[in-house]
């Protein structure tokens, strides 16, 4: 696919190629109380993939998100990233380790304007030290205008310009989950994780976000992980899914073994028998 | 040369560049210069020695209320502890002076760093505690250094107190009000241009993200405990540079002002001065640091002339009152402070006398 908007300078070839993003989770297992939010999940997601994650209401999706970056501590299981062991480092660690992601529940900040909440996501990024930025030397000035370069060109690419200034509290709800992934972009991350980014849109919207993804993925090799209800997006952008179900893994493979399983059908349909 | 800007109701920026600068326009960088050639001209000529003693004491305490603004309005982190740690700052000075001899220049940053390592030992608690628990924390923070302060008499001689010797400054000995109103005030505008940029950067950003969303803040990366025991460093070292310089001005200190009013008054200053806003801290240092002298000056004059004799020991509790009053009435109706009305006054004359 070709961009007419330019390829933000952050995601040029040469950067992409340097992103390694190998994830592997092995039997991993959460449970609140009584129940079980995760049993024995096996998964691995690798550089340039997009990988989806699908299943009922309550089936442990955004508990795995939680648990990959660091804001759930999972009781047994191991998680690796790059050959690392990354099962207990806390989140902001993990996003330093490139995993940037998105939430359920949109986790901006109202008050601030959309480059301000892009601006946070610079942090990891910038290099000059306390002593520079109390006296904010001409170096720190410099390197305040290059991120602002950054943030511009993802504005562009995510069709936001307009807002640029807004206070976040007054976008409607689908521009929000726009500037959310805005800001896990501006991260750099190695891994973007999307938990149901298409929540709450109506069709226009979700036809923006699609070709987002889509340009991300496949024209500059973003890897991602993509948590999601809507089947039919999930079948047309995955390339391979995993379907969980009261926690347990349920099946995983290309959409077309997904869409014949037996089992992923009764999950989501009931079973048969008992219509 | 470069363009210069004036033009408020037209403000079209050319570059990113343009938008990192502190004043909008070159007529409010005129305006703050200009009104700073003045304080340093023309105050330390036409004032009397008790209003440039207030003067003196609202520059002291703008300081140290630049430092609470950052833990509390930028960072969220309410602490009832500053008037404790503005002691140990003035306790380090003196210290530092009497004990090993430093001079003025060296023991005032000194006394900065000393009280910024101890603001940071206890901020230790709010790697768990936030809201109100933590309030508590840093109460029981400001009554230990107290009783410290207090007890440790080898150090601190106790009750005594310490008699400073005199600062002096490059071979210049600092005497009277009119040499500590200059060291005063640049110090003053050295520690605001510091505050103001520090908050401009990354560690000003991490502390606002803290403050609205911790969660989100830990996902951008932003290890939360290290920056708040970075705003509770910065905010001590503000206050103990304030309580060391105020040492040196009082040459003489014990242990009693540094209480829990203290530290309530500080509070009063970034709430009513406005929370979250630099110049506001400064407003409010002046405000509650003039309310101060008026009431202390009314229950004077209730005492001297008698007309209420018997009540001055009720009289005492009405500042007080007068303190949370205040408070509770700017909570109520102008809740981002001093700073705020400051702001809707400049914009009203933005235009003018042509405004629509
Ligand atoms: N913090 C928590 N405390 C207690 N129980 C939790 C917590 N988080 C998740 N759970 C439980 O774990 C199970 C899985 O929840 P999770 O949010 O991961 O589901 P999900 O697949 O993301 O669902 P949805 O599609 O509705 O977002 C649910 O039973 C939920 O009640
Ligand atoms: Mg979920």
């Amino acid at each position: 696919m070709k961009s007419l908007r330019g390829r933000p300078s952050i995601f040029s070839t040469a950067k992409q190629e340097q992103k390694t993003a190998d994830l592997e989770v092995a039997r991993l297992s959460l449970s609140f109380g009584g129940v079980m939010a995760l049993s024995e999940i096996d998964m691995s997601v690798h550089a340039g993939e997009l990988f989806a994650v699908i299943g009922p209401n309550g089936a442990g999706k955004t508990s795995l998100l939680n648990c990959i970056t660091g804001y759930y501590r999972p009781q047994s299981g191991k998680i690796f990233f790059n050959n690392e062991d990354i099962t207990y480092l806390p989140p902001h660690e993990l996003v330093r380790r490139g995993i940037g992601r998105t939430f359920q529940n949109i986790e901006l900040f109202p008050g601030m304007t959309v480059l301000s909440n892009m601006l946070l996501a610079r942090h990891i990024h910038c290099e000059y030290g306390f002593g520079f930025a109390s006296l904010f030397t001409p170096s720190v000035r410099r390197e305040e205008v290059a991120h602002r370069h950054i943030l511009e060109e993802l504005i562009d690419f995510l069709e936001m310009q307009p807002i640029r200034n807004q206070l976040v509290g007054s976008l409607p709800y689908g521009l929000r989950k726009r500037v959310e992934l805005g800001r896990a972009l501006a991260l750099e991350p190695n891994i973007l994780i999307l938990d149901e980014p298409f929540a709450g849109m109506n069709l226009e919207e979700k036809e923006d976000m699609v070709r987002f993804l889509v340009e991300l993925n496949e024209g500059w090799k973003q890897t991602m992980i993509l948590v999601e209800h809507d089947m039919s997006i999930v079948m047309s952008i995955s390339k391979r899914i995993m379907v969980l179900n009261f926690g347990e893994k349920l099946a995983e493979g290309t959409v077309d073994d997904i869409q014949d399983n037996t089992e992923v059908i009764k999950a989501y349909l009931g079973d048969e028998s008992t219509l | 040369m470069r363009k210069l800007h004036f033009h408020p109701c037209g403000n079209f920026r050319e570059g990113y560049e343009q938008e990192l600068t502190i004043y909008e326009t070159d007529f409010g960088r005129t305006a703050v210069f200009l009104s700073l050639v003045l304080l340093f001209a023309l105050v330390p000529v036409i004032s009397g020695p008790y209003v440039l003693y207030v003067i003196n004491i609202i520059g002291i305490a703008s300081i140290a209320a630049i430092g609470l603004n950052i833990l509390v309005g930028y960072t969220g982190q309410i602490s009832l502890g500053h008037g404790a740690f503005f002691g140990v700052g003035a306790y380090a000075g003196a210290i530092f002076a009497t004990a090993l001899h430093v001079p003025f220049w060296v023991a005032v940053p000194c006394a900065g760093l000393v009280t910024a390592l101890i603001g940071m030992i206890f901020g230790i608690p709010s790697v768990r505690l936030k809201g109100l628990y933590l309030t508590i924390a840093t109460l029981a923070g400001q009554f230990i250094i107290e009783y410290v302060l207090v007890h440790w008499e080898t150090l601190t001689k106790g009750t005594m107190g310490i008699v400073l010797p005199k600062a002096t400054l490059f071979g210049i000995s600092l005497e009277g009000d009119r040499a500590f109103f200059y060291i005063i005030f640049l110090s003053l505008i050295l520690m605001t241009y510091i505050a103001v940029n520090i908050m401009r950067t990354r560690y000003g950003r991490a502390f606002v993200a803290i403050r609205d969303n911790d969660q989100a803040a830990e996902g951008m990366g932003i290890p939360i405990f290290r920056y708040k025991l970075l705003a509770f460093a910065i905010s001590s070292f503000y206050a103990g540079f304030a309580g060391a310089i105020w040492a040196y001005y009082m040459i003489s200190i014990t242990t009693e002002p540094f209480n829990l009013g203290l530290s309530v008054e500080y509070l009063a200053m970034v709430i009513i001065g406005g929370m979250g806003n630099i110049a506001g801290s400064i407003f409010g240092a002046t405000f509650i640091t003039v309310l101060n002298e008026i009431l202390r000056w009314l229950t004077d004059v209730f005492m001297n002339t008698g007309i209420l004799q018997g009540v001055e020991l009720s009289i005492a509790p009405i500042r007080e009152l007068a303190f949370g009053f205040t408070i509770v009435l700017f909570i109520l109706f102008e809740p981002r402070g001093l700073a705020e009305v400051w702001r809707i006054i400049r914009s009203s004359f933005r235009l003018w006398p042509f405004s629509y």
